[in-house]
């Protein structure tokens, strides 16, 4: 019998539709998989019982011939960040602990409406706000490919999951790199769309202008698939593009010869990782194998990004975070007088890397700092998104590494300087600024066998060039996408 | 000029209002939860009034129009572009910890106000119109040891109109508040109650030496819940002001509370640095940019604005300006007027509305609206009058009976026999008897008294009981005595 | 920009957080080193460019001005901390 939790999700739907296999059996063997691999920690809320409902249901669907969605009988799990209606959303914080959303966020609607069964909500840092899961309340996620590094973040939990093989696709949010940082830390296939392109209704808000959702999968196509379902236009949401959403796996032809692919001089740091210099160089000669003319192009304001980045996130966090005040469904710590209550609340329900980001953020917006940081960050990150504008007036696509390095230790990080973790998502945050999609996908292993992704960034709305070049460079840098398992 | 007299000569006083009126909508600005008065506690709000994770606001296409009318009837600047704020503070009924407003690009620019006092007509100027959300309620006197959070008013859109510092006395600054009232009103973006909350002033205060030109610091007093309230507040702030500096004091910048029971303003203890509201553009929602197109279309279908009208009355109905003033303040009272004055003599129509009909809604609290008598059966009594079928004093019992029996004035002078005597004979014959009755007055009359001519006219009157004609029963009682 | 123990009690204080004392020292430094690596942001020619708000084009999409949402006092108070009769509770604010 075919191993089920090695299946792609478009090759589990071809034997769905064929009938060799069950949603049911499916989502067995994906939660005996996710018991299996709990000593990952991937997992802040397991849901096997509503699985399995979910899963009998589709099975019935499909049985009495009802109109299947798109992604019919998949398992896949959800970031901690999405509210699910009656299931537990927790942003991977204490202050959110207890919280049962009663309401479901528009894009795992979506999801659940193509079909999909929710295995459970995927561990994150705490309020997405970290590269690692390390501020997770909930503890950190383990990397399938070493336990004693971290996996990314902050969708670690889903790249973890999903490269374990735990669910066969995962939902990631990515504000400054938190889908494509973990994906190649993990060795799978994560896209961050372009701004606008999910809706956020319903997705706990790290940086509003920034936040956007995207699927994590193991294959280009998968990813395709997913985000053909979580995409599109939503009444809820106001900075939402109304837009037709196409076909994703229509682009994957197979065939670049002609495309430009724009390589920016920018990203060669001095002192870059030895190992990703050499995958960053081997994806370019793979594209120049498959006929795609190189181009050498200048983002010249990228080593800005960073500062921007911090600067904006930090500042709409600040006032993002201002909810959660102990009132109407955090946690509570009393107090003698108001001011009191959200002091102890707030301070006990967050732990140290928000608080460091929301002051930071107050500071940046508070009088007489508001010009010289916030609105200062603003208008270069004008001159960002202008850089990758006047590049795409001469190539289809650039290709960049995804992260610095390949995953790095847990301890270690835990003794980083706050800056130097920053320093992170040095390669992430210009197209999170600049509001254009970034595909992270593993292309090979550093020396010491750890996973190594690189990064197609493309035009606003152009998903479709980035899955497609992405597509190529994933059948000829043949990664194995076998799941990397936990041995039990 | 308007001025308080010190120990150390004269002060003149600078204020400006900042006004906030709650649109008249039947959802929320940004959500589609009721915007409707009452309703049990929080069964009016959404998941994003209460500021649940993850929600997302969106801009209700009615309040933006209603903010765009108000700006017309301020003779305002309508910005064809704006966008929202965050204004960040914590407080118990403030759900999201930050108001939505709009500091850098209000919708509505400057404008000015006609404002007319015993000084004569001044124009004030509006600095800015603002939309923004409004807050919940906090409760703080059903539990001993809590407060209790009420978010049906979370989100309701307002209107905050702030005025430049161009107001110097009570007056003005009561007559100003009059006058946006009575707009808003007109163009029905806002009930103007401000009983209820549903329009609310902070008033900026200063004082200054006359013949001193720079602004001194000033204090906002917050809430103040009346025209009336506004005007004591000012005059009570100001001569505490006066009476600090003529101490050798200063006055520092600070929010002051008014207590109306003790005739007072009072310092609110704020933290230290409260005050940094942390303003930023909301990501979350995207600029209101609005066409000439939809601008001209909505001032195409303006209604008539309280100014507009009380020209109209002046000059077209011939309304001395005080009665305009009045029967143009609210929409009501004036469409009771004008159906009331279809074919009748403005002037007395107009004496009747403001004279027994507000006597008589007053005495009872009734609102224009529930007036036992109808605008038609008022005009049809001053009909009665006009084509002399009753006296005037008859018609004053006939609007007794009217409103006693909400017949209409015909019904009642049929039932009655109320109808004005216009033979002559029978006038003769009752001219014939009084004089009758009282030769020595005749006799007085021939020697020369001609005041007692007034006399017998009431004695006639009084015999007719009220039936016969004044002035044919005067044009009568003259032949016979030639 | 340097920052003081005063700047970061006032930034606490607008943002409801307490730094217990062996804290606020970490915080202090950390912030002052992010707030060093930002000053970087100076040496960029800014003059004449607009900052950019956000990312999507257009004009705020409109609601039509309906009652469509409300009726959920239940689902409101689920989460509570505290409730009566419907009602949030918060300690008692003294005016």
């Amino acid at each position: 019998m075919t191993d089920l939790v090695n299946l792609t999700i478009a090759d589990a739907l071809d034997l769905l539709n064929k009938k060799e296999i069950s949603s049911v059996d499916l989502t067995k063997a994906h939660i005996a998989e996710m018991e299996k691999g709990r000593v990952l920690n991937a997992f802040i809320t397991e849901t096997p019982d509503l699985a399995l409902e979910q899963a009998k249901a589709s099975d019935e669907k499909r049985a009495n011939g009802s109109t299947l969605g798109a992604l019919e009988g998949i398992p896949i799990a959800n970031k901690d960040l999405y509210c699910t209606k009656g299931v537990r959303t927790t942003a991977a914080s204490k202050i959110l602990s207890n919280f049962v959303p009663p309401y479901e966020s528009t894009v795992s609607q979506k999801l659940k409406d193509a079909g999909t069964v929710m295995l459970g909500k995927l561990n994150t840092d705490q309020f997405a706000m970290g590269g690692s899961t390390l501020t997770s309340y909930f503890g950190v996620t383990k990397n399938p490919w070493n336990l004693d590094l971290v996996p990314g973040g902050s969708s670690g939990g889903s790249a973890a999951a999903v490269s374990a093989g735990l669910c066969m696709g995962a939902t990631g949010s990515d504000t400054g790199g938190s889908i494509r940082q973990p994906a190649s830390f993990c060795g799978v296939t994560g896209i961050k769309p372009t701004y606008g392109r999910c809706s956020r209704y319903g997705i706990v808000a790290f940086a509003s202008s920034l936040d956007q959702a995207g699927p994590m999968a193991r294959t280009v196509k998968d990813c395709a698939l997913m985000l053909g379902a979580m995409a599109g236009a939503d009444d809820k949401d106001s900075t939402v593009a109304d837009m037709p959403v196409p076909d994703y796996t229509q682009a994957l032809t197979g065939d670049i010869k002609g495309k430009k692919i724009g390589i920016p001089k920018e990203y060669r740091l001095d002192g870059l990782n030895e190992d990703v210099q050499r995958i960053w160089d081997k994806g370019i000669q793979l594209l120049k194998d498959a006929g795609a003319e190189i181009v050498d192009i200048s983002l010249p304001h990228t080593k800005y990004a960073l500062p921007v980045y911090y600067i904006v996130a930090c500042a709409e966090a600040s006032s993002n975070l201002s909810r959660y005040d102990g009132v109407r469904y955090t946690t509570r710590v009393d107090g003698n007088s108001l001011d009191e209550m959200y002091e102890n609340t707030r301070t006990d329900g967050f732990g140290d890397e928000v608080v460091r980001r929301i002051l930071l953020g107050t500071f940046v917006l508070s009088a007489g700092f508001y010009d010289a940081y916030y609105t200062r960050a603003q208008r270069v990150r004008r001159l960002i998104y202008n850089d990758f504008v006047d590049a795409f007036k001469q190539v289809d696509a650039i290709l960049v590494p995804a992260a610095p390095t390949p995953a790095l230790s847990a301890e270690d990080m835990k003794n980083m300087k706050p800056v130097d973790v920053y320093a992170g998502d040095v390669f992430t945050t210009p197209a999170s600024l600049a509001g254009v999609p970034g595909l992270s996908l593993p292309i090979g292993l550093s020396q010491n066998g750890l996973p190594i992704g690189l990064q197609v960034i493309g035009k606003h709305f152009d998903e479709n060039t980035v899955f497609q070049v992405a597509d190529v460079l994933e059948k000829m840098a043949n990664f194995d996408k076998t799941p990397h398992r936990v041995k039990g | 000029m308007y001025t308080i007299e010190g120990k150390t000569g004269k002060w003149e006083l600078v204020i400006g209002l900042e006004v906030h009126c709650e649109i008249l909508s039947k959802s929320k600005v940004f959500s589609g939860a009721s915007a409707a008065f009452g309703g049990e506690q929080n069964t009016q709000v959404s998941f994003i009034d209460a500021a649940f994770p993850g929600m997302l606001p969106k801009v209700n296409e009615y309040c933006i129009e209603q903010c765009v009318k108000t700006g017309m009837g301020l003779n305002a600047q309508i910005n064809k572009y704006s966008r929202f704020d965050r204004k960040n503070y914590f407080y118990a009924d403030l759900p999201q910890g930050y108001q939505i407003s709009q500091l850098y690009h209000p919708i509505v620019g400057e404008g000015f106000i006609e404002v007319t006092t015993a000084d004569g007509t001044r124009k004030i100027g509006v600095e800015r119109l603002h939309l923004e959300q409004d807050a919940g309620k906090s409760i703080h006197d059903m539990h001993p040891s809590k407060t209790l959070i009420d978010l049906n008013r979370s989100g309701v859109g307002l209107m905050e109109i702030v005025s430049k510092p161009d107001m110097h006395s009570p007056e003005e600054a009561g007559e100003y508040l009059r006058q946006l009232r009575a707009i808003v009103r007109a163009l029905g973006t806002c009930d103007g109650n401000m009983d209820e909350g549903s329009m609310r002033c902070d008033v900026n205060i200063s004082v200054r030496p006359v013949g001193e030109t720079g602004l001194r610091a000033r204090a906002e007093v917050k809430n103040v819940n009346s025209v009336r309230f506004v005007m004591h507040a000012i005059e009570v702030e100001a001569n505490r002001q006066i009476e600090i500096y003529e101490n050798g004091g200063t006055i520092k910048q600070e929010t002051r509370l008014y207590d109306s029971e003790n005739g007072e303003t009072r310092s609110m203890r704020t933290k230290e640095n409260a005050n940094d509201y942390r303003y930023f553009p909301d990501p979350d929602l995207l600029p209101v940019v609005l066409t000439d197109e939809y601008i001209e279309n909505i001032r195409k279908n303006l209604p008539e604005l309280p100014e507009v009208k009380k020209k109209r009355y002046i000059e077209q109905l011939g309304l001395p300006e005080y009665d305009a003033g009045i029967l143009t303040a609210d929409n009501e009272t004036s469409a009771y007027f004008e159906a009331a004055a279809k074919g009748h003599d403005a002037k007395k129509v107009a004496n009747w509305v403001m004279g027994d009909l507000f006597a008589y809604l007053n005495k009872e609290c009734l609102p224009i609206t529930k007036s036992p008598i109808s605008s038609e059966n008022l005009g049809a009594l001053v009909g009665l009058i006009e084509d002399n079928t009753i006296s005037g004093k008859i018609a004053k019992d006939v609007f007794v009976f009217m409103i006693e029996t909400g017949k209409t004035p015909a019904e009642i002078v049929e039932e009655k026999g109320l109808k004005q005597t216009t033979d002559t004979g029978a006038i003769e014959a009752i001219i014939d008897e009084v004089l009758a009755a009282n030769p020595d007055k005749v006799a007085e009359i021939k020697a020369g008294k001609d005041k007692l001519k007034g006399w017998f006219v009431g004695q006639i009157m009084k015999a007719s009981q009220g039936k016969v004609n004044p002035a044919m029963a005067n044009e009568l009682l003259n032949k016979k005595l030639q | 920009m340097a920052l003081n123990q005063e700047t970061i009690k006032n930034l606490s204080t607008l943002s409801r957080l307490r730094l217990p004392q062996d804290r606020e020292e970490k915080i202090l430094s950390d912030l002052q080193s992010i707030l060093d690596w930002v000053e970087q942001l100076k040496e960029v020619n800014i003059d004449g460019v607009e900052p950019l708000v956000s990312i999507t084009q257009g004009n705020a999409p409109m609601r039509k001005d309906e009652v469509t949402d409300g009726g959920l006092q239940k689902e409101l108070m689920m989460n509570a901390p505290e409730e009566i009769q419907g009602f949030y509770v918060v300690p008692k604010v003294v005016k």
